[in-house]
């Protein structure tokens, strides 16, 4: 029981991991609903009174509610996992890419869950972090809608009925994230 | 009834994104640069196990848990909404280092600097609502 307690409380390793996500896309499938995320910020639109003037956000949120249930549930088991399953959020990557990091002024790469650099208090002192998090934001949310679905609607649940156009997605998260990576951070950072 | 599975469902998804580190913007950094398997692990058994998991709903023709017939409805053609609105999502998953279902988890998780990334996604969201019918599809 001791050696399983350990376990959960440590990192969870891939092959926990994944399969865990399919099981929770087929639960939800099983409930008569679907796995996708993004649709709860379509749904936060509609509710702020976004269907006043636009037509994308007309209809019955109410038939939504489901999805913010889930939603709120992820909130709650992120808190549960943070401050009960876990004796160490310290996340530890590749040596060669903390390394790089390091130079690139993330000092707490393979320190810490997130990097100061962007998501802590003193960060915000900063107006570039603003712009940063401001920006990546919008992209998450105009992209996202766009093509119609996130990594949980098109990565998981397209890619697992075989639908093409979640494998062009999938592509098109890619293309953009090595953009990002390769050659907008050498000019950020 | 049906509500609470929907949350104990959420909740177990909550913690699997803090637990597997998917919510860690080091860990999408690093599936970026190719430097390690563990991102890809995820979402390669997700997908793997997902994909016999949707054939047995179809084949099996599994009813849901309140007995009606699962419907998975195939995603509309196109090649230009997915690429080009998968890649703008792609520039801000690898800047923000979450994805919408990460971006929750990290709220609950206590970090809340992610509600200024959560604010601007629900703002990216209504602007494509505002300009939608002038982009191509």
């Amino acid at each position: 029981m001791n050696e399983i307690m350990k376990m959960i409380m440590e990192p969870w390793p891939w092959y926990i991991s994944g399969p865990s996500i399919a099981l929770v896309m087929f639960l939800l499938l099983m409930m008569g609903k679907r796995f996708g995320m993004s649709s709860n910020l379509r749904t936060l639109c509609t509710i702020c009174g976004a269907g006043k003037r636009t037509s994308f956000f007309q209809y019955d949120w109410k038939a939504q509610k489901w999805n913010l249930v889930v939603v709120l549930g992820v909130v709650i088991g992120a808190f549960i996992a943070t401050n009960f399953l876990s004796d160490d959020l310290t996340v530890s990557i590749n040596p060669d890419v903390t390394q790089e990091l390091i130079s690139l002024g993330f000092e707490d790469a393979s320190e810490a869950y997130l990097p100061a650099k962007f998501y802590s208090l003193a960060a915000l002192g900063n107006v570039a972090t603003w712009v940063i998090l401001i920006i990546a934001g919008i992209l998450v949310g105009f992209g996202t809608r766009y093509a119609g679905g996130c990594t949980s609607g098109h990565a998981i649940s397209g890619l697992s009925a075989l639908q093409l156009p979640s494998l062009i997605a999938v592509i098109g998260f890619f293309i953009g994230g090595l953009l990002m990576v390769h050659f907008i951070f050498p000019i950020l950072f | 009834m049906r509500g609470f599975f929907l949350l104990l469902i959420g909740i177990f998804f909550g913690v699997v994104l803090i637990k597997s580190e998917a919510a860690s913007w080091f860990r999408i950094y690093e599936m970026f640069m190719f430097k390690s398997f563990h991102m890809f692990g995820i979402i390669g058994s997700a997908v793997g196990i997902g994909i016999i998991a949707v054939q047995l709903i179809k084949r099996l023709k599994l009813k849901s848990f309140y007995g009606a017939e699962i419907t998975i409805d195939n995603k509309e053609k196109g090649l230009t909404r997915y690429l080009v609105g998968g890649s703008l999502f792609g520039l801000g998953w690898a800047l923000a280092g979450a994805c919408p279902g990460p971006m929750f988890a990290l709220f609950g998780a206590g970090f809340w600097q992610i509600l200024i990334v959560l604010v601007s996604a629900t703002f990216g969201t209504y602007l494509y609502g505002v300009l939608k019918d002038k982009l191509p599809h």
